[in-house]
């Protein structure tokens, strides 16, 4: 039985068009018919699906429905900060003001957005204490490939071509290593101690005329503030390196304190994370780079000047180049600046302060119920491990998988690697006591039932669209597209 | 400002009660009472206290009324699209964007949705993008796609490194006619990689054995089609992979860069769906033949089944990225731009079959209308004989530049100048959203200035 | 118990002489490594003709969450790769010692196999990981 006629979502596009069925009716062609090219360059076939517009609107409600969001689910993903996408900054980034400009349009009808994007880049530099601001880049990976080459190409200045390695944590996010091999450098792992931090020893076998600095995520992925950062700094320095940071946990820090006076050089931000801008299911984000007035020249182009009363681009001395088809991801700066005005100076720090005290508040009640590897307060999250559950037979995964029974979206899994089945968990500010409350009553409950009932942990998760997904199977025989009476 | 903010942290004693914060100084003091201590500044002794509480020279928070009224007065500053007759084109496009659109990303389940990890919870998300790699593959012809990247220009730049990879060689060729952008976003993504850019004239390429690609854009960055078939003939002739950067719109018209053999074929989804929006956020589409697979960069999404046999989407193949292969993954990219790739899987089957075809041909026959108007009159002519599709260069009795400076005076945004490669050039750029008012409009102004 | 009829290496690879030809031998990985691994979903093998080194890396294994390097056990030259791999991964994961074998390889050295470890050697080498 076909329940909800068309508006099941089992069906594909293609499988469910009707040949004659229109989405669009355009406009008449109103200039005389010119000649067409040879018939050698046109194509033969299109396939497209053939839809009608309420359809589509029914299809594509129907596949949303399928989705936890945070519109819908407490979303607690650690290092994600899922916090509330204003509805404001979707508005003003939606209106044509906006919308409808082109990037290579005059400056001088362009001003309201160079405007802003002036305005952006100096509140991201007194946030972060790293005054050269450049907003081309256009996700977090990104500005940390972005910042690698800096570092780059300040040692290559420096007629210092020896610096062949960038020393990164064990906890670190997978980008970190990837981007460094992007900008030509060797990774070396750092390990941390037991206390989460870098261990300063292994930083200081490392530190010396070949290394070409460090990536460091403050807090940590532990979500632990490391309280050596200074030292961890200066050792480099002494070394000849450069510090980068990488930014995505800086809901902790806001208006707490700022990178650049720690001793960061350079830093990307996620804006998709801090700043609220949603995250739409895998972007789009921004990942501004902020850095030293000494770095400043060689960000990527362009950056946004001030010449007297007007806005222009321009391209940084020593830039590093174009690293966007434009000059960034406009209509999410535009988000994250509506967002900055909004909470403004005093509301900035309640960002941090709520977002922090949530975490401590949350990890505070569940220990003893699951295991915290690293026992000592807490930034924005709190990683713990499953170990005591998988000690009575069921995985992080399991109780990850049971949560979405429970009407929450699991937190990060096995992430940080270093972290024995590890559970990350970010409240972030915009969650009431309320669900926080209830979050770790299911918590609590979960573990109950992994003494009374196993299997119904262990087969989550059971009120989803789908049950738990063959992914061997998947990785196996790859089916990445629709084919009319596709094989297997 | 005159009167005292009730929210502000003079009159509230230091506390700011956000809309978007929901504890309150209450709340606060119940949950750090389960702490044991007295205020949440104590939950930040890790932090230097020499560098701790740093003043912000921000601005004060501003209530949404003012938000409204402050960002309407920096919107209104800017010239939008719609406001008058509009020719510039130059790898951004006006294009109709259909209503259900707009509608349907900002939804909150697919617009407030993480990454699709956790396949169980996203089943829309990835679905959707098992339809947008379903769809892309068919717009060019091609054996399999991914679910998106960057924009237009990284794509390209991930493609020249992915075609260095597979062919295990370390130059990479780029046609002097692709977007200049382009090539500088290639160049600055291969400087660290020590990989050798060369440009190359497309009518004599004069590839070497230790070329891994040739670059080319469909249609080029002037707007004309170049022979594909025989530069792709010519790049495989000497083992190279042929990358080819190709106009969606235009593939409801012309030929694939599929059917002429391209190995990867990349563009910006920007035109299928996605507002100008001053230069971004676009969409990176990346499709290849299923072979490379395995070198191709960012997600996946697979069809399987679940321990039910019901049909579901997941991500596959992820050991290809960052996550998981860290520093020997193929690409560091992470975080794409899926909601854009929401809004051209709209569009394409909302236009469908019948739509794009529509689309492309209005664009094409409009483009050419005023070419042919434009070229009728003294002191303007078309400088380049090829066959082209929305977009083409007119060499200008005088600076291109002067020219758009009285255009825009008369509420015309003209096309880009090109002078630095065609003398007195002008790109223009004529599509659906220019009615023969419009056009007509851009030619009588043009008849007066010389 | 590992099977007695071959030798093992601290990586988990298994080897012993090729029954049809004394100077060829045929290895894989052990149960122990595909239980380690989980779902094996692709190989990435040498060519034939490739050398390969004692405890040299000579491929990849990839399961669906991880990457893992393949390592030779022996030195020599690659004879013939188990084709079936390519397209039904899952045969190491279901036979790890029979018709999951991943490498025949002329050997440089036959002695070499005498100073791998022995199957109740193995044993307690996995008991004490």
């Amino acid at each position: 039985m076909q329940q909800g006629g068309n508006r099941q979502t089992e069906k594909l596009m293609l499988e469910r068009s009707v040949p004659g069925r229109v989405g669009v009716v355009l406009p008449d062609l109103d200039v005389p018919a010119q000649p067409l090219p040879n018939n050698a360059l046109l194509r033969d076939d299109l396939a497209l699906p053939e839809l009608s517009e309420p359809e589509l609107v029914q299809y594509f409600t129907g596949l949303s429905l399928k989705n936890f969001s945070i519109d819908t689910h407490f979303y607690p993903l650690g290092s994600c900060t899922m916090k509330y996408n204003p509805k404001i900054n979707d508005e003003v980034a939606f209106s044509p003001g906006f919308a409808s400009i082109h990037p290579m349009q005059p400056a001088e009808h362009s001003q309201g957005a160079l405007e802003l994007l002036h305005k952006l880049q100096g509140f991201l530099g007194e946030i972060t204490g790293l005054p050269a601001v450049s907003l081309a880049t256009l996700a977090g990976a990104h500005g940390e490939l972005g910042g690698m080459l800096m570092i780059r190409a300040h040692h290559l200045a420096n007629g210092d071509t020896t610096r062949t390695k960038v020393a990164i944590p064990d906890s670190a996010h997978g980008t970190n290593p990837a981007s460094a091999a992007m900008a030509g450098f060797d990774v070396v792992e750092l390990a941390s101690d037991e206390q989460g931090n870098v261990d300063l020893n292994a930083l200081r076998a490392v530190s010396g005329p070949d290394l070409a600095g460090v990536m460091i995520t403050l807090p940590s992925t532990l979500g632990l503030f490391d309280t050596h950062i200074v030292e961890v700094c200066n050792i480099v320095h002494e070394a000849g390196g450069l510090v980068y940071g990488d930014g995505a946990n800086m809901n902790a820090l806001l208006g707490r304190v700022k990178l650049g006076d720690l001793g960061f050089d350079v830093a990307h931000l996620n804006l998709h994370k801090t700043f609220s801008t949603p995250h739409g299911g895998g972007g789009p984000g921004a990942g501004p780079v902020c850095c030293t007035n000494q770095l400043a020249p060689y960000l990527a182009a362009p950056i946004v000047s001030q010449n007297g009363d007007s806005y222009e681009f321009s391209t940084p001395a020593k830039s590093i180049g174009k690293l966007s088809g434009f000059h960034g991801n406009f209509g999410v700066l535009v988000r994250a600046y509506t967002y900055i005005r909004t909470l403004g100076d005093a509301g900035i720090k309640s960002i941090s302060g709520n977002a922090v005290l949530s975490a401590n508040y949350m990890m505070n009640a569940l220990r003893g119920v699951y295991h915290l590897p690293f026992d000592r307060t807490c930034m924005h999250e709190a990683v713990f491990s499953a170990d005591f559950q998988k000690e009575r037979g069921s995985s992080g995964l399991e109780i990850a998988k049971r949560l979405l029974d429970y009407g929450f979206h699991a937190p990060t899994m096995y992430f940080p690697l270093i972290v024995h089945e590890a559970l990350m968990i970010e409240p972030t500010e915009s969650e009431t006591k309320e669900t926080i409350d209830a979050f770790i009553q299911a918590l609590i409950d979960i573990d109950q039932e992994v003494t009374d009932d196993k299997d119904l942990v262990n087969n989550a998760p059971h009120t989803t669209p789908v049950a738990r997904l063959d992914e061997a199977k998947a990785a196996r025989q790859p089916d990445l597209r629709w084919q009319p009476e596709a094989a297997d | 400002m005159t009167a005292t903010r009730p929210n502000t942290p003079i009159a509230n004693e230091g506390h700011f009660q956000s809309h978007y914060i929901p504890s309150t100084v209450d709340e606060q003091s119940e949950m750090l009472s389960a702490l044991g201590i007295d205020n949440i500044d104590q939950l930040f002794a890790d932090i230097p206290v020499e560098f701790r509480n740093p003043h912000l020279d921000l601005p004060a928070p501003l209530s949404e009324l003012e938000i409204q009224q402050e960002l309407g007065r920096m919107a209104s500053k800017n010239r939008a699209m719609g406001s008058g007759p509009s020719f510039l084109g130059a790898g951004s496009y006006n294009h109709f964007i259909p209503s259900i659109i707009k509608s349907l990303i900002t939804r909150g389940e697919f617009i407030t949705a993480y990454t699709p990890y956790q396949a169980e919870a996203s089943q829309g998300t990835l679905q959707v993008i098992y339809e947008f790699q379903t769809l892309i593959c068919n717009l060019y012809g091609m054996e399999v796609a991914n679910a998106g990247m960057y924009d237009g220009a990284t794509s390209l730049a991930e493609a020249a490194l992915m075609a260095c990879r597979v062919t295990k060689r370390e130059k990479v060729a780029l046609a002097d006619s692709i977007s200049p952008a382009y090539i500088d976003v290639i160049r600055t993504y291969c400087q660290s990689q020590d990989i050798a850019v060369e440009i190359v004239d497309p009518s004599n390429p004069a590839l070497g054995e230790e070329t891994a690609c040739l670059v080319l854009q469909y249609p080029n960055y002037f707007g004309y089609i170049e022979d594909l078939e025989a530069l792709v003939d010519a790049t495989h002739v000497q083992g190279a992979l042929a990358v080819v950067s190709c106009d969606p719109t235009a593939m409801g018209m012309l030929q694939t860069p599929g059917h002429y053999g391209a190995d990867i074929v990349t563009g910006d989804g920007q035109p299928l769906g996605i507002p100008v929006s001053y230069g971004g956020p676009y969409v990176g589409l990346f499709a290849t033949k299923q072979e490379y697979i395995r070198q191709m960069p960012s997600r996946l999404s697979g069809r399987t089944i679940d321990k039910n046999g019901k049909t579901g989407y997941v991500l596959t193949l992820q050991t290809r990225e960052q996550h998981i292969r860290r520093e020997r993954a193929t690409s560091n990219i992470c975080t794409n731009e899926a909601l854009y790739a929401l809004a051209s899987t709209i569009y394409m089957a909302a236009m469908g079959k019948q739509g794009m075809k529509q689309v492309a041909e209005l664009c094409y026959h409009k483009s050419h209308y005023a070419a042919a108007q434009i070229a009728s009159l003294p002191g303007y002519s078309l400088p380049i004989d090829k066959p082209f599709f929305q977009e083409f260069v007119v060499q200008c009795p005088s600076s291109p530049t002067d020219i758009n400076k009285k255009l825009i005076d008369l509420n015309i945004l003209g096309g880009l100048d090109v002078s630095e490669k065609i003398p007195d050039g002008m790109l223009l750029c004529v599509t659906e959203m220019n009615s023969k008012d419009d056009i007509d409009a851009l030619v009588a102004a043009l008849s007066e200035l010389k | 118990m590992s099977p007695d009829d071959r030798k093992y290496t601290e990586e988990h690879e298994w080897v012993m002489i090729d029954g049809s030809d004394d100077g060829t031998a045929i290895a894989g990985i052990t149960e122990y490594a595909q239980d380690q691994l989980g779902d094996i979903v692709f190989f990435e093998l040498p060519k034939i003709g490739d050398s390969v080194a004692h405890l040299g890396k000579m491929g990849e294994v990839e399961s669906v969450k991880a990457v893992s390097d393949l390592f030779s056990p022996i030195n020599g030259t690659v004879t013939e790769i188990n084709e079936k791999l390519l397209d039904h991964p899952e045969l190491v994961n279901e036979d790890p010692f029979g018709e999951g074998w991943i490498i025949k390889v002329a050997m440089a050295d036959v002695t070499e196999l005498d100073s791998l470890m022995s199957s109740q050697d193995y044993d307690t080498f996995i008991a004490g990981l």
